[in-house]
């Protein structure tokens, strides 16, 4: 535990990071073709003149509060702590908000942004199709036309969240490239950005691509700390020792982390995907395992051969299962002000089930990887201890996937097949079932 | 000293035409046949070759090249390969260029890929996600071993932009015909010319047109106004469609010559 660690000299309060190059320490920055870069330049400025408009801020308020039923609750969850170690520990739930995760947060913000820019039309790139279907909504609640990048892949492993899509009215193309996953739907997003970038606005659903998106989805989504900060100190009486979240691109954690960094004694602890482990090159966990580079835009930790070539991925949760993080997540690592560690399928997966049985909440799976690190943690705590936990989303959309990894659906393997589902992926878990790849945020 | 590509544009415009650059990515159908290939491009008329170096995510490549591109990678192309591919084509005494996104080099090393492109006789880099902002270490090791950097203006690119590209372009400068990924396509953007015409005011530097260009008839309408008519994906096509090296030689081959009799009508 480290919670009473120091921030370090580098890291300073909230807002004062990127700079303007959009730089988080060596992470960040604009490594994207000139073709981007008056795009770019464009949306920079009308974001900070949007940031600093009252009238801006009072409409996305409006849409949060009116639409999105923010402020989501803080839930105390005792017989999910009782499984920690005994200590207390509290969820944040972004799982109730509308479209299933906070991935409403970050949409509506560019969406309104997107309509002070003159654009009609928006585009994402999806996994699981989360960001997919929050993009789709926005788009939908504001009169915009909405493409959607989805690997094929993923597509066919996420039927359900494709019809949804295309219910609020969204095309969605299927990416062929590639692995045919995320990393390739957020190409495909790009290719389109450049060729209809005068009337597009390309709305990265994670704190990633080059300046300033990871500024300004983490500014989307500090609301979620901003919340639990209050919230906390009025149910506990104190600030947590620490704050638990799960890293994919890391939209969820640097919301919820990012009004506790000027809180010392709050310890930052994000859980990355670690897939089957280390030994089978089947995880994601890239602050885990990866290294600098670069990757769609910014300069972060990636997953990366010796010739920089971008690695394949793969975890249980499809909105994990990405080669890069949110340059702000590498800095923060750096800096010593976050730790961050992988998390297994298996550990996932039984945290999902903890969560089920003791509190009636069923967790998405990416969430789960969080709830495993603060049975972790909670157990180094003791009883005593405060853990604030994001629960970035809900498990409807993952009930066919734990439903045959519990083995309530089919014959206890995965309903769908792919790349890695050839067969059995863990040898550690007393469960049947495997893992499946691919899919997003 | 004056870079061999540098030397080529000079030729061409002491021939009064345009000069022809051909791309293709190393590794593609082999190691071995894209050297042949890039050296029968150059015997049929082309005057610099870009070898691409293959990324696994080509984010401003369309279909074609993504497609070459995943089979060079499928093939095993490693960096040394595309080292060893420049190595060859200079060596025929062809200017040589190498067209890469920009993490393969970070993680190669920026000085050391410098200087073994340097030492395979390879004049430059151009370099579609890199922008003269954030090439501070490129810059540096390229004046050190004297390659030629090369940059992308865009038609979106304002014209604070441009002076800022041009400034830290050597060689030519890459004009990329629309706002697009690559590809061949019926017609070159017309905003082409204006774009050309917008970086004159900037540079003395050689200015050449890419994206879209596929058939000696494009190449002859571009060199009208450009310094340098650039070609990929129609010649990388001919490789991917041919069912046989010996086939997609002749492809290429042909194209090729067909091109630069385009470069040489332009005007």
């Amino acid at each position: 535990m480290t919670a009473g660690a120091p921030v370090p000299g580098g890291a300073v309060p909230g807002g004062a990071v990127p700079d303007a190059a959009g730089y988080f320490g060596s992470y960040g920055g604009r490594l994207a073709p000139e073709a981007l870069m008056a795009a770019l330049e464009e949306l920079t400025a009308a974001y900070a003149e949007a940031k600093a408009d009252p009238a801006f801020q009072a409409e996305l308020s409006a849409l949060l509060t009116g639409y999105a039923g923010r402020p989501t609750l803080l839930t105390e969850v005792p017989r999910f702590a009782a499984q920690a170690g005994g200590c207390r520990v509290f969820l944040k739930r972004e799982d109730m908000a509308h479209t299933g995760s906070h991935k409403i947060n970050n949409v509506l913000g560019q969406a309104l942004l997107t309509k002070r820019l003159g654009k009609r039309r928006v585009i994402a790139e999806t996994g699981a199709g989360q960001h997919g279907v929050a993009t789709a909504t926005a788009a939908a609640l504001l009169g915009l036309d909405c493409v959607v990048y989805m690997g094929e892949e993923d597509t066919r492993r996420q039927a359900l969240n494709v019809a949804r899509m295309k219910m609020l009215g969204a095309e969605v193309v299927p990416v062929t490239t590639g692995s045919r996953t995320l990393k390739d739907a957020m190409n495909e997003a790009f290719r389109n950005w450049v060729s209809t970038v005068e009337y597009t606005h390309y709305c990265i659903g994670s704190v990633g691509g080059p300046h300033p998106f990871p500024m300004m989805v983490r500014d989307f989504q500090r609301i979620i700390g901003v919340e639990a900060r209050e919230q906390i100190m009025r149910a506990a009486g104190r600030l947590p020792d620490a704050v638990v979240a799960c890293v994919g691109g890391g939209s969820n954690a640097i919301g919820i982390f990012h009004s506790f960094i000027p809180d010392a004694g709050v310890a930052l602890i994000g859980c990355e995907a670690g897939g089957d482990g280390r030994e089978t090159g089947r995880n994601a966990a890239t602050l885990t395992f990866g290294s600098a580079g670069v990757l769609h835009g910014m300069r972060t930790y990636i997953l990366q051969d010796a010739d920089g070539q971008t690695l394949q991925t793969h975890s249980i949760s499809a909105g994990l299962d990405y080669p890069g993080v949110g340059p702000e997540h590498a800095w923060l690592r750096e800096t010593g002000r976050a730790s961050y560690r992988p998390i297994s399928d298996s550990e996932a997966m039984h945290a999902f089930s903890v969560l089920c049985r003791t509190e009636g909440i069923i967790p998405a799976i990416e969430s789960s990887h969080a709830l495993a690190g603060a049975l972790q943690l909670g157990r180094d705590l003791g009883p005593g201890g405060v853990l604030l936990v994001n629960l970035s989303g809900r498990g409807d959309k993952d009930v066919d996937i734990a439903g045959h990894w519990f083995g309530h659906l089919g014959n206890g393997s995965p309903a769908q097949s792919g790349p890695a589902q050839s067969g059995p992926s863990l040898t550690d878990s007393p469960l049947t079932g495997g893992g499946t790849a691919g899919a997003a945020w | 000293m004056v870079s061999a590509v540098s030397a080529a544009f000079e030729k061409a415009a002491a021939e009064q035409r345009a000069a022809l650059i051909g791309y293709l990515p190393a590794g593609l159908p082999s190691v071995d046949g894209a050297i042949e290939a890039a050296i029968a491009i150059a015997e049929a008329g082309a005057d610099i070759i870009e070898i691409g170096l293959p990324y696994s995510d080509p984010l401003m490549d369309g279909p074609v090249i993504q497609e070459a591109v995943h089979r060079a990678l499928t093939g095993g192309t490693r960096v040394a390969d595309v080292l060893e591919t420049v190595r060859a084509v200079a060596g025929a005494g062809i200017p040589t260029l190498i067209m890469t996104y920009w993490n393969p080099v970070e993680q190669h090393g920026v000085g050391r890929f410098a200087r073994e492109l340097a030492d395979a006789g390879g004049s430059g880099l151009i370099t579609p996600d890199l922008t003269p902002e954030e090439a501070g270490p490129w810059l540096a090791a390229a004046a050190s071993y004297d390659l030629d950097p090369v940059f992308l203006v865009a038609p979106s690119s304002s014209d604070e932009r441009i002076g800022l590209i041009t400034a830290a372009c050597r060689g030519f400068v890459y004009a990329a015909s629309l706002m697009g990924t690559t590809g061949a396509r019926e017609s070159v953007g017309s905003e082409a010319e204006g774009l050309v015409r917008r970086v004159r005011a900037h540079t003395s530097l050689p200015v050449a047109v890419g994206l879209g260009v596929r058939d000696g008839k494009q190449a002859a309408a571009v060199a009208a106004f450009a310094d340098g008519v650039i070609v990929g994906s129609a010649l990388v096509q001919r490789l991917l469609a041919a069912d046989s090296p010996a086939g997609g030689l002749a492809g290429v081959r042909a194209l090729a010559s067909e091109l630069a009799s385009g470069v040489r009508a332009g005007r």
